[in-house]
């Protein structure tokens, strides 16, 4: 028997796991995933609860719900991997040797990174939302302010989601004018990028955005520390912002258990070949999803344009093959932009996100880089479509590679 | 492509307003970039960074990251801002003739 082990049952390994379990032949494989958590997130979702539109119950189900039988399942922290000898020691003691090894133990916000961001005001004046308790104290928080000065701060480059802090503040734009303290509230932007986004032309869009939203824009604010006592987050050269409540990104990170394998780079994300998803100077062990240094976005649309490259990459590689696939960096992110419309954008390694429609050219239903009612759909029916299509490996109707059809430059 | 006239040379520039080719880099060129920059003399803690930078393009083929930068170039985080104010990786890839650090996603 062959050993496939795949670390990280989250949303890249989920899918992962139910492509191959699908094609590879039961008589031939042994599938081992490995997980410390039983619950499954959908993160997305975290975005809608401090604004009380989701719920806890709205985004957690049960890991075991996803997986197929037969696969031998392990819930215990990894160790480490030893590269070298093919085999992966857990922190239940348990030794996992394999012939091939799929990694997709994503990443997660360190705020321990940035001076004072942990400290007294954690949970009370500083919040994050990319956990779920973050974004449940958020929610308690915001039901019983009455306004002030709301700042939100993404610490550095990259992170996961990067479209995910412009819909905050779109969302929150439209949850305090429905509470009806829109005046009382003061949303304000603080980037370390030199825009509101990562990709030039979409920026410029996104920017006049916020603009129109009358969101405040400060860009290349480099995070240094926050002075608790006078709530103020202050950059490395000095530039003080003050806040009432700081929505902060702290530093994502990959996993630990990678540092302890001593396979990451300075942020724990592992060197991984931008288009065959093979871990760098290993010919058996694929990357997939937060857990790679890909120069593309960290998010599940991106985990999920991957899954069909490694699959075809994984049994190119174990036939004896070199892989023929290459991943195009390809993404494809609806943003919420509040009063129930979204912006959708689409892009790769090599082509920005540029306005058009999509799927299908001229027609839509989805507009590019606008801001339309059937973008927000988009989003909705996304959820669905994560629980019941996605995770399971079926197929979805989105080609894995970026099309130029439908759109205009 | 876009270029740039620098000490009587023209040399061209990749998207971003860095050299497109790092084999025209000089000390002389990047001392001119510097200025453009608002960074009127290179002292030694500048050219330990250039330095730094360039031995890393060479050896990984990437412009390093401002964690690794400091992590192994022996100049903080502190001082790598008010050596090269705003974005320090970003404005030190550009005065060492090298490509925009990637990242930027």
């Amino acid at each position: 028997m062959k050993k496939l082990v795949i670390l990280g049952a989250g949303t890249a390994g989920t899918m992962m796991l139910n492509k191959l379990h699908n094609v590879l032949d039961k008589n031939e494989w042994q599938i081992t995933i490995v997980d410390q958590y039983e619950t499954h997130y959908y993160q997305p979702g975290f975005l809608f609860i401090p604004f009380d539109i989701y719920t806890r119950k709205d985004v957690i189900k049960p890991k075991r719900d996803f997986f197929p039988p037969g696969v031998n399942v392990i819930m215990s922290e990894i160790d480490k991997i030893e590269p070298d000898q093919n085999r992966v020691l857990l922190k239940n003691n348990q030794v996992l040797p394999y012939d091939y090894l799929i990694i997709a133990t994503g990443s997660k916000i360190r705020p321990e990174e940035t001076e004072g961001l942990k400290d007294k005001l954690w949970y009370k004046n500083i919040f994050d939302f990319y956990t779920i308790d973050g974004a449940v104290a958020l929610r308690d928080f915001f039901k019983h302010w009455e306004g002030g000065k709301m700042v939100l701060n993404i610490t550095e480059m990259p992170i996961k989601c990067p479209v995910a802090p412009l819909e905050f503040v779109f969302l929150a734009d439209w949850y305090f004018t429905e509470r009806g303290i829109r005046d009382k509230v003061d949303i304000h932007f603080v980037t370390p990028l030199p825009g509101a986004f990562t990709k030039p032309r979409a920026a410029s869009i996104l920017g006049d955005f916020l603009d129109k939203k009358n969101i405040r824009l400060t860009t290349e604010f480099n995070i240094a520390r926050v002075d608790n006592d006078n709530k103020k987050i202050i950059s490395w050269d000095e530039q003080e912002i003050p806040f009432d409540v700081l929505v902060t990104i702290p530093t994502n990170m990959g996993d630990e258990a990678i540092e302890r394998s001593g396979m990451g780079d300075e942020l724990n994300f592992i060197p991984t070949d931008k288009h065959t998803l093979m871990a760098k100077g290993f010919d058996n062990i694929f990357v997939i999803g937060d857990a790679t240094d890909l120069p593309s976005s960290k998010a599940g649309s991106v985990a999920h344009f991957e899954s069909d490259i490694l699959l075809e990459n994984f049994l190119d590689v174990t036939e004896g093959l070199q892989p023929r696939a290459k991943f195009d960096g390809h993404a494809n992110c609806y943003i919420e932009s509040g009063f129930g419309k979204g912006i959708l954008i689409d892009f790769n390694y090599d082509t920005e996100p540029l306005p058009g429609k999509f799927p299908l050219p001229g027609v839509g239903p989805f507009s590019l880089l606008e801001e339309t009612k059937m973008n927000h759909y988009g989003k909705v029916m996304f959820r669905w479509m994560y629980w019941h299509l996605l995770l399971k490996g079926q197929e979805l109707p989105i080609e894995s590679q970026m099309s130029m059809a439908g759109k205009r430059k | 492509m876009a270029t740039v006239e620098l000490l009587g040379k023209t040399i061209q520039l990749d998207e971003d307003g860095h050299l497109a080719n790092p084999e025209e880099w000089n000390e002389e060129i990047a001392k001119e970039i510097a200025k453009q920059e608002g960074i009127e003399e290179l002292t030694e803690k500048h050219w330990a960074v250039i330095n730094f930078l360039r031995k890393e393009f060479k050896e990984n083929g990437q412009v390093p990251s401002i964690r690794k930068l400091t992590k192994q170039s022996g100049v903080n985080t502190k001082e790598l801002y008010q050596l090269f104010p705003k974005g320090p990786a970003k404005k030190a890839a550009k005065i060492a003739g090298l490509p925009k650090p990637k990242g930027c996603v």
